[in-house]
């Protein structure tokens, strides 16, 4: 907890009246009829500079001609994003020096350490969705500045998502979040399925709103506030002779952000959002709607209910254990790699919630630490997926990334890591972020919980080893016939030993040899079984198609972010800056 | 000189990330040397450590130290050391890295095959070297990685699927592990109030384990015995294991058969049996049966086999049985003996699987119906096959006597009618492998393996340390035994002390002529590392709840 108590002599001076335990000004100040609301303005700071950023990409593509230098509103987003993380890194080392209070302007919005951490990461993930954005778009022939005002839109109502210290704030916050990303979705024109993934986004998330809406209602009803402090006071003071309509507003609530961070079960638009929508613009929402969403419950559950710990924790944990269950299963029998990665974020989902079932400081830090480093690593792996698939994304199936180590090993290494990341194999930060969610469910004696998380994780690891093995084991195009293929192989005799790996690197720009079913082929009967595991008839002849011919083609920037990634979920794997920083994350107070 | 430690970890570690760096061009004829060249550099190492490691009753903990905190605010530390118990497996898995990557790459690019073993290297020895779990855990789980690439690089029609199995069944044991350490760690911690053990080390959790409720520890010994049986395997769990083997390339099923299984069984000895010593003592008649089952369906079934390479697998399989039947008889011999077992066993198996290799290589078949009448074309082949065998059946002035030896009349002093059982399996040890051996030696010869070609001298170059190795453990162990013992009588000590309803005759406490005074046995273990509280300290720590 943070010391606010000493906060502000000045105002005591001016005749204000400050609450001993928050720090925070009750009522008017009395000095000459002075009405003085306290403003912490270095915490406005972050929304001002993604929203000035927007109005400035705005201003200029209205003064600028049509087709400005390519890349100038993903360099000014990006802009706009660093300066985010610059503030927020600034925030940190404020709240670090002097004793602030922990809400300001009116209740409305938090300044502490969590929101200062959440905002490097918005900041964070508007950087790099913004780069691999930018090659996206020209390829597609779709560069403008909107998407690039929407997504920076999208960061602010993030930020005030995960500062808000009220209901009103988190739901204008959770508003523009929303309609940015409905936009977004929708805004691959000439793709049926991109109007397809806004529409049933808008639909389905404007149910959500209204849920949520109508949750933070029924808590206003039963304790007569909408700011988190007054809740919290309130529930504090006063013990409920029938607590049905809070519980209910808590369980609406929960409901609204659950469908946010896409737990099961209000995971159904997610696989169709991710695969319709375009590809980077997906990795910025996995990463940014996620976080987002987990902020604002975790300062709903831990700030505003904390009197209902007993209550909540079993609708999380049974929420958690579906999302990992149902997200890792699911993903299993997906032939599209965009719609398993949504499967995928549904069970990375799961593990946060474990996270936010323990209820306490420690569990705050894992999740916060997890959704930090889950940030990196999907915005990566859409990043290599959104130079895979092609034009017109023409290619999102498996066979989109067949075997990619010959066609461009550097990125199918990159895969590689980032694949690992997520399943969780040791020396990556998706690892550490298992380890820490769990430690802190475990700290509360949840062993089953904890047990549920791995074993999921163990199911899991097979649908990100089917992708390794198709990267790196798939060169040829003999997998239409599966039979001629086996007997090629075991013909090929002591010939197979020279094919394939990095022998055939040369040929990587796709020469007749993908689809002739050379000699030795790679293709077994088993690694057939293997990458068609629970696939449908149709998805089947989709995964084994032969690779694209196409070279690929990575732009300046994705490649960059690519590489940033990797060496993030790395670092961040084995080394300690980051865990430690997630770990000085306190929260304003507890109960 | 605790970096020597540090060296044999991340010097391969550091070499295959240097091979991914390599320029593609270079790739492909610099990996060979460079990597064999780092390998055989580790092997020195490893020697120097064992030849100026300290015997004697004074140094029965850890040597070659080093700590460095790592997550600082997860309490865990880059904590790293060799005792008796992990000397001579770090030893063996030296010498045999360098003879698998000898053995040709098959699928995978050169770069590719050097790169995966020397990481898989690195991440044997951190697993054998380290004193802090969650050190162990990472080390334990990162063979997964390397071992699935270097399975899918071989040249069976089903190496896909075996790798898969492979990954899966391993990774789905782990999350037992998982659990289990963070849950013993927080249990410890929760033990302490005052806050002595912060940490993640093994000493610190060793003495906070003997104070958990017996509930606690047979539970968490179960979790973590989950994990190591399916990495060992134990029967029930094992059925990944012939898929795997046999998939992989011969290189591949060395290292795999040789030091992967290891890690399973000494994961048991160092974090099961020294955590839980009270669950040990409980639990020890299950782990008995699975070991004795272990070895009689292992032998059974490898000798209804109709393929070398399986036939080997299988057999491995009752090697590990055995040392399962010595680790948990608690007496000094059959501890003694297990390890040496583990040993023998990486020895022995290593190679096995390089003289199958060798086969292979000159027949392009393992089937046992395509075999036959080797002997008159391959002389030495066939007589460095037989001396291997012999080993294995434990043929007195072998190593595998020695093991065997100790596993038995250790475990029948304590837990006699599994002890008696257990030695069936070197009868039936004798059936399959001399079976296997008639068949492949013997008899007529077919047309073509009447005109094979005998061991190359780089064939015979391979298997020459191997060799050396198992006679020299079989005519003069007493370099590797006294090197061993003091960690062993420690150990037993240990588990004497943590319950005392489990007496040990003292002919089976070491030499009978050390003794080692029930409180101080953790901290002695723990002496040359600093742990919080200095010696004895478990004492205190009782005598302050007791002032309580």
């Amino acid at each position: 907890m943070n010391g606010p108590t000493s906060a502000a002599p000045h105002l005591v001076a001016a005749g204000c009246t400050i609450n001993e335990v928050t720090g925070r000004i009750t009522g008017l100040c009395t000095s000459k009829g002075s009405v003085h609301i306290a403003i912490n303005y270095p915490a406005l700071v972050p929304l001002l500079v993604l929203g000035g950023g927007a109005l400035v990409v705005l201003f200029f593509s209205a003064v600028l001609p049509k087709r400005p230098y390519r890349g100038l509103w993903a360099g000014l987003t990006a802009l706009a994003g660093t300066g985010t993380v610059a503030d927020g890194l600034l925030q940190w080392q404020q709240l670090n020096g002097s004793s602030v209070t922990p809400v300001t302007i009116g209740d409305q919005l938090f300044y502490d350490h969590m929101g200062a951490f959440f905002v490097v990461l918005f900041g964070a993930a508007t950087v790099l969705g913004a780069a691999i954005s930018d090659g996206y778009l020209e390829r597609e022939g779709l560069d403008g500045p909107e998407p690039y005002v929407l997504m920076l839109a999208c960061s602010l109502g993030a930020v005030l998502m995960a500062d808000a210290a009220g209901f009103v704030t988190l739901f204008l916050g959770l508003e523009i979040l929303s309609i940015s990303l409905y936009a977004m979705s929708a805004y691959h024109r000439w793709r049926a399925a991109s109007g397809e993934a806004g529409l049933k986004y808008l639909i389905l998330g404007s149910l959500a709103s209204a849920i949520f809406i109508y949750g933070a209602a029924l808590i206003y009803g039963a304790t007569g506030s909408l700011q988190y402090l007054g809740v919290v006071s309130f529930l504090a003071d006063n013990a409920l002779f029938q607590n049905g309509i809070l519980l209910g507003g808590m369980v609406l609530v929960i409901v609204g952000l659950g469908f946010k961070v896409a737990a099961v079960p209000f995971h159904f638009w997610s696989p169709d959002v991710y695969q319709g929508a375009p590809t980077p613009f997906v990795g910025y929402m996995a990463a940014v709607a996620k976080a987002a969403g987990f902020a604002a419950l975790l300062r709903v559950l831990m700030l505003a209910l904390p009197t209902l710990t007993s209550t909540w924790r079993p609708i999380i944990w049974v929420l958690a254990t579906l999302s990992i269950v149902f997200g890792s299963v699911l993903a299993l029998v997906q032939v599209d790699l965009k719609r398993m990665l949504a499967y995928s974020s549904i069970s990375q989902a799961g593990y946060v919630l474990i996270g936010l079932q323990a209820g306490t400081a420690q569990g705050v830090q894992a999740v916060a630490f997890y959704v930090f480093t889950y940030t990196f690593m999907v915005i990566g792996t859409f990043a290599i997926l959104g130079v895979l698939q092609g034009r017109g994304e023409a290619r999102n199936d498996l066979s989109a990334v067949r075997g990619l180590a010959t066609r461009s090993p550097w990125l199918a290494g990159a895969m590689l890591v980032l694949l690992l990341g997520q399943a969780g194999v040791p020396l990556t930060s998706g690892f550490l972020g298992k380890w820490v969610v769990i430690q802190a469910v475990l700290g509360q004696g949840q062993y089953e919980l904890g047990l549920i998380g791995m074993l999921g994780a163990a199911v899991a690891a097979f649908f990100y080893l089917r992708v390794a093995l198709v990267m790196f084991l798939a060169p040829d195009g003999a997998g239409a016939a599966p039979s001629a293929a086996l007997t090629l192989s075991s013909a090929g005799g002591p010939g197979a030993a020279t094919v394939g790996g990095e022998s055939t690197g040369g040929e990587g720009d796709g020469g007749p040899g993908w689809a002739a079913g050379r000699p030795g082929g790679y293709l077994g009967s088993d690694l057939h079984a293997i990458v068609t595991a629970g696939l449908n008839a149709r998805d089947k002849a989709l995964a084994l198609r032969p690779p694209p011919h196409s070279r690929v083609r990575v732009p300046a920037a994705t490649a960059a972010v690519i590489v940033l990634c990797v060496v993030f979920t790395v670092f961040a794997g084995v080394s300690t800056p980051v865990l430690s920083w997630a770990h000085a994350i306190t929260l304003p107070w507890s109960v | 000189m605790g970096w020597a430690i540090d060296v044999i970890i991340l010097l391969p570690l550091g070499a295959a990330l240097a091979l991914v760096t390599l320029p593609r061009a270079g790739s492909a004829s610099l990996s060979r040397p460079l990597a064999l060249g780092v390998a055989a550099i580790e092997f020195a190492f490893a020697i120097w450590v064992a030849v100026a490691f300290k015997t004697g009753n004074a140094h029965a903990g850890f040597q070659f130290t080093t700590r460095q905190s790592w997550f600082g605010p997860l309490g865990i530390s880059w904590y790293v050391g060799v005792d008796g118990i992990s000397l001579f497996l770090v030893a063996v898995t030296a010498l045999l890295f360098p003879i698998a990557m000898a053995s040709p790459p098959v699928r995978n690019s050169p770069r590719a095959f050097y790169g995966w073993m020397l990481l898989l290297e690195s991440a044997c020895m951190a697993t054998f070297l380290s004193l802090d779990a969650f050190l162990f855990f990472i080390a334990f789980e990162v063979t997964l990685v390397p071992g699935y690439f270097l399975i899918v690089g071989g040249e069976g029609p089903r190496r896909a699927y075996a790798a898969t199995k492979f990954f899966l069944f391993t990774f789905a044991g782990s999350a037992f592990l998982f659990v289990g350490i963070i849950f013993t760690y927080l249990l410890v911690q929760g033990h302490e109030p005052h806050g002595t053990v912060d940490s993640f080390n093994i000493v610190a959790l060793a003495r906070g384990t003997v104070n958990l409720p017996v509930t606690d520890q047979d539970l968490l010994l179960v979790a973590f015995g989950i994990a190591f049986a399916v990495k060992m395997p134990l029967v029930p769990f094992h059925t990944w294991m012939p898929d795997a083997y046999s998939e992989a390339p011969t290189g591949v099923s060395m290292v795999l058969a040789g030091v992967l299984f290891k890690l399973g069984a000494y994961g048991i000895l160092r974090w099961g049996i020294f955590l839980f010593p009270l669950a040990a003592v409980q639990l020890a008649p299950l782990a008995l049966t699975l070991g004795v089952i272990g070895v009689i369906w292992g032998s059974v079934v490898a000798a209804m086999q109709k393929d070398l390479k399986r036939l080997v697998a299988y057999g491995s399989l009752a090697g590990v049985g055995f040392i399962v039947v010595g680790l948990f008889g608690f007496t000094s011999q059959g501890i003694t003996g297990g390890i040496l077992e583990m040993v023998n066993h990486t020895l022995v198996t290593g190679a096995l699987f390089l003289l199958v290799g060798m086969v292979w290589e000159r027949r392009r078949t393992y089937a046992f119906s395509q075999l036959g009448g080797l002997q008159r074309a391959t002389p030495i082949l066939g007589w460095v096959f037989m001396v291997v065998i012999l080993a294995d059946l434990g043929l007195p002035g072998l190593n595998g006597f020695i093991g065997e030896f100790l596993v038995l009349i250790g475990t029948f002093i304590t837990h006699r009618w599994w002890a008696v059982v257990a030695t069936s399996g070197a009868v039936l040890g004798a059936v399959y492998l001399l079976w296997a051996y008639q068949r492949v030696f013997h008899g007529p010869a077919q047309a073509v393996n009447a005109t094979l070609k005998d061991m190359t001298w780089a064939e015979r170059v391979a298997v020459a340390p191997l060799l050396a190795a198992i006679i020299f453990i079989g005519v003069y162990p007493q370099p590797v035994l006294s090197r061993m013992e003091p960690a062993v009588d420690h150990l037993v000590a240990h588990i004497e002390a943590a319950d005392p309803g489990f007496k040990i005759p003292a002919k089976a406490r070491g030499h009978g002529t050390f003794v080692v005074p029930k409180d101080q046995v953790v901290a002695v273990l723990g002496a040359s590392g600093p742990a919080p509280g200095g010696a004895g300290s478990l004492k205190t720590a009782s005598a302050k709840r007791g002032a309580k």
